[in-house]
């Protein structure tokens, strides 16, 4: 399989703290990844690293064969990766239907000011179709209308999620998007990432601490602990690794 | 050397209440993350209280202690409890809106309770002012350097000292991070928030009882003025740091007489720059220091607990009550234009066409506030720059005014791109300081020169004509100002609907998820700072031509203020609200002008006490109003199928 992104000994230092030390992270096209690890152990970081949202100190990344780690974030945006954030990041005062119209803009960047002015911004009927289908997989149907501000934590990570799936992405970077998820809801995820997965062919890097969802996704399983990568395998054999055991799932309680 | 002790000398007492009302700045945005503006209105309060007892023979003592230590607090309790206690983690634009409506309601219900008349030389707190008590290298120390001096080093130290001990200053930013998980902690957040708020408004009250004797009169501009060289010195400790916003503000206010010493006196450089340098400060502080860069706030890890915040987008509405409301509107604008051009006196006439013009200019602020969530505190120096754009080809170069207009655009729109630059690492309330910076240097040295314009006596730009077409009169010049609105009001509303618009509404929500779609938020930021001033400088260009005379105090830096207030008001989301806003804004002026002189400032009561309202119903006054009667027609229309269902079966 080919190779979809790949990073080379990623360091990022803030003040004192080491960050990431020469992490590396590959992803093949298709391939699903979890990235795990106690908090603290630098997710988050590769992540905005990898987005543009952080300048790592050193490091490479290519991604799809061009070399990314230069672009700033809004041009590796309009790239095919979706990204949700371990924070909740809506675009507040906008309905579910409306983050999914916009996205879809933005990422073809297709939006000129004449246009606009022409009355030729508004949202197409086949924009508009691919919202509602979108819509309609993460389960949001009912309150695609509704300001996101109204929605609840849960309904709003399925918001991010289908943001994360407009294009489609080649790739699908989620930062632990099962947080504040209700069983339901986590079905809904995790029946979600199979369906892209199945029919689209996306590849996932799955950042989360529910190991049920981890391994019901995930082919291959990444360990970080303070900044540094100390395992990486097929998930059995990882979560049965002395190391990880120690660092990681002994410190849960 | 003698010289410049000379000129430093008379800079320290100003220095000093620039320090004192800095530290209330930083102590309030320390414990409420608001940056209180009206603190400059509150000095005002104190200090004219302070010299009405004092002329009534109280002694000095007796009135610091109404005016000063009763009063003071006494504002700012008050302020925290009805409205800044609730804004805590509300985003930037909550903040400002009402602490600019009080910055411009405060003193003109101060001026409405004890009058208008002027109150000449305002007496001093301790010491003689104008006695000179010894010499330092052959310059006199006066009264007013001793006292000032001596009384804000103190308050300060003792407000050091506080801090240090007490843990205080922990407590107060552990309640702008998270008032819940603070009180979670066993810290009661109304208690220390409170306390910040009264010791804060303490610190205004006494930097307007030392700054009035200054002055050679009580005017509320001064203390305005004062507030804005207070930001610049809290931008100098970083909003944070204490020592170095005493010392930012000292240093500033001995600069500033330097500069009035040394640079060649009577040019505009010299008498534009010394008011002007404050914010000069404060736009290199801003833009080169890096604490200021944060981007969005955190907001409350615990915000989840809080009900959503209000929405500013009305709520769907059923068919029948949409088309309704619909013709209604469509039919009161119909009314509007026929009593416009049929029933309306002459005088009236005027008002209404500038009520379209003043509509216009506040399209900008729909575009760029209402869309975009950015705060620009100079709009009016954006209408300024098209206004004498247009005037100075009219005359200079005999263009026709319409091109003119155009003009005005178009030259506001680059002057928006290029201020737009420097704040494209700025996030929130630094973009609302810097854009007020520029607003101050456009009005003090900008607006001076005779190729702008042109100072005190100002620029005529004639009223247009086409071929024999003449807008010579106030009701041709209606038509004109209607077609220049609707052009403008239909664009934003397309741009609105549109991309752009969408793009805009995305990057106020969240700029770093906007970023992560691939929207490219600094060209949009550029892209929106350009055409909200574009509208601006058409809106400006045609209130120069239908004014036929306009000068820099038309386009003053409180207008830029003012402005926002108005707008954030009556409607700062929906095109509808920006000309509801144009137009109550000149008929409450109009109707204002026919009552006594003591009432000249109801309009500034008005609009500041409305944009309070703003932190509850952001979506302004009028669609607060139009939405709760939609919803009594909703219920009417409800009641009415459930009758007519029951009368059919």
């Amino acid at each position: 399989m080919a190779l979809l992104l790949e990073a080379v000994d990623i360091s990022k230092r803030f003040g004192g703290i080491l960050a990431l030390s020469q992490v590396s992270l590959r992803v093949e096209e298709k391939e699903a990844v979890g990235l795990v690890g106690p908090n603290g152990a630098g997710k988050t970081t590769l992540f905005d690293c990898l987005l543009g949202f952080v300048l790592p100190d050193s490091g490479r990344i290519v991604f799809d064969g061009v070399r990314i780690d230069h672009m700033p974030a809004f041009r590796r945006g309009s790239l095919s990766i979706g990204r949700t954030f371990q924070r909740l990041e809506l675009f507040s005062g906008m309905t579910a239907r409306e983050h999914l119209l916009v996205t879809e803009r933005a990422r073809r960047g297709t939006g000129r000011l004449w246009k606009d002015l022409l009355g030729l911004g508004r949202p197409r009927a086949e924009e508009n179709r691919s919202a509602g289908e979108l819509l309609e997989l993460v389960g949001l149907s009912d309150v695609a209308d509704v300001p996101v501000d109204a929605l609840s934590l849960g309904r709003g990570r399925l918001v991010e999620l289908a943001r994360a799936l407009v294009g489609p992405p080649k790739l699908l970077m989620l930062d632990e998007p099962s947080s504040g998820l209700d069983d339901a809801e986590r079905e809904t995820l995790v029946s979600v990432l199979h369906r892209v997965r199945a029919e689209r062919g996306t590849a996932v890097v799955l950042v989360e601490h529910d190991l049920d969802i981890v391994a019901a996704v995930v082919d291959r399983l990444v360990v970080l602990d303070f900044g540094r990568l100390i395992a990486d395998g097929p998930v059995d054999a990882v979560l049965a690794d002395s190391g990880v055991r120690r660092a990681y799932l002994d410190a849960e309680p | 050397m003698t010289q410049f002790i000379s000129y430093v000398l008379p800079g320290v007492p100003y220095g000093c209440t620039y320090a004192l009302m800095a530290v209330g700045l930083v102590l309030t945005y320390k414990a409420s993350g608001v940056f209180n503006l009206a603190f400059g209105a509150q000095a005002y309060v104190s200090a004219v209280v302070f010299y009405i007892t004092v002329h009534d023979g109280w002694p000095k003592w007796a009135a610091f202690c109404i005016a000063v230590v009763v009063l003071g607090p006494a504002i700012g309790l008050l302020l925290d409890r009805l409205l800044f206690r609730y804004t805590r983690t509300a985003p930037p634009l909550v903040k400002l809106v009402p602490a600019l409506g009080l910055l411009i309601a405060i003193p003109s219900i101060t001026q409405m309770i004890v009058g208008t008349s002027a109150r000449l030389s305002p007496p001093a707190l301790v010491l003689d002012p104008s006695h000179v008590y010894f010499h330092l290298s052959g310059s006199g120390v006066t009264g007013e350097e001793l006292s000032t001096t001596t009384v804000t080093i103190v308050v300060v130290t003792a407000l050091a000292l506080l801090f240090r001990s007490g843990g205080l200053g922990l407590r107060m930013r552990a309640v702008v991070e998270s008032p819940r998980m603070t009180e979670l902690a066993g810290i009661r957040a109304d208690l220390v928030g409170g306390f910040a708020w009264g010791l804060s408004s303490l610190f205004a009250g006494l930097a307007g009882v030392l700054l009035a004797p200054m002055y050679a009169e009580l005017s509320a501009s001064n203390f305005t003025a004062l507030l804005v060289a207070a930001i610049a010195a809290a931008a100098v400790g970083g909003f944070r740091s204490l020592p170095l916003t005493l010392a930012g503000g000292i240093g500033l206010g001995v600069v500033q007489e330097l500069i009035g010493g040394y640079l060649p006196s009577g040019t505009i450089l010299s008498s534009g720059l010394r008011p002007a340098f404050p914010f000069v400060v404060l736009a290199v502080l801003l833009v080169s220091r890096r604490s200021f860069r944060t981007g969005a706030p955190l907001g409350d890890p615990l915000a989840g607990c809080d009900p959503p915040a209000a929405s500013f987008r009305p709520p769907p509405r059923m068919t029948e009550v949409a088309l309704g409301s619909r013709a209604f509107s469509g039919l009161l604008v119909i009314v509007f234009i026929v009593t416009a051009l049929v029933l309306v006196p002459g005088n009236w006439e005027f008002t209404l066409t500038m009520g379209l013009v003043f509509s216009i200019v506040f399209l900008s602020i729909t575009l760029l506030t209402g869309m975009g969530g950015q705060i620009s505190l100079c709009q009016a120096a954006f209408a300024g720059a098209g206004a004498f754009t247009a005037g100075q080809l009219a005359s200079h170069f005999g263009t026709s005014v319409l091109l003119g207009i155009v003009a005005g655009g178009v030259v506001a729109g680059t002057l928006g791109a290029v201020v737009s630059i420097p704040t494209l690492r700025l996030g929130g309330i630094s973009i609302g300081l810097l854009t007020l910076s520029f607003a101050l240097l456009a009005d003090n040295v900008l607006f001076a020169y005779p190729w702008a314009g042109n100072g005190a006596s100002g620029v005529s730009v004639p009223r247009p004509k086409i071929g024999n077409l003449s807008f010579a009169s106030n009701g041709a010049f209606f038509w004109l100002a209607l077609i220049v609105l609707v052009i403008v009001a239909g664009a934003v509303k397309l741009l609105g609907t549109g991309t752009i618009g969408q793009e805009l509404a995305a990057f106020r929500g969240s700029e770093t998820a906007a970023s992560s779609i691939g929207i490219n938020v600094r060209r949009l930021r550029i892209v929106a700072f350009a055409l909200s001033a574009a509208i601006a400088g058409v809106g400006g260009a045609l209130y120069a031509s239908l004014q036929q005379t306009v000068s820099p105090d038309d386009f003053n830096y409180e207008f830029s203020l003012v402005f926002v207030v108005v707008v954030a008001a009556v409607g700062v989301y929906s095109v509808s609200g920006a000309i509801e806003a144009g137009l109550a804004y000149v008929v409450l002026l109009q109707l204002i002008s026919n009552l006594s002189s003591r009432y000249s400032s109801l309009l500034a009561v008005v609009f500041g006490l409305a944009a309070l309202s703003y932190v509850r119903h952001p979506e302004g006054v009028v669609a607060f109003a139009k939405s709760t009667v939609l919803d009594r027609a909703e219920q009417f229309a409800r009641f009415v199928q459930r009758e007519d269902i029951q009368a059919g079966s």
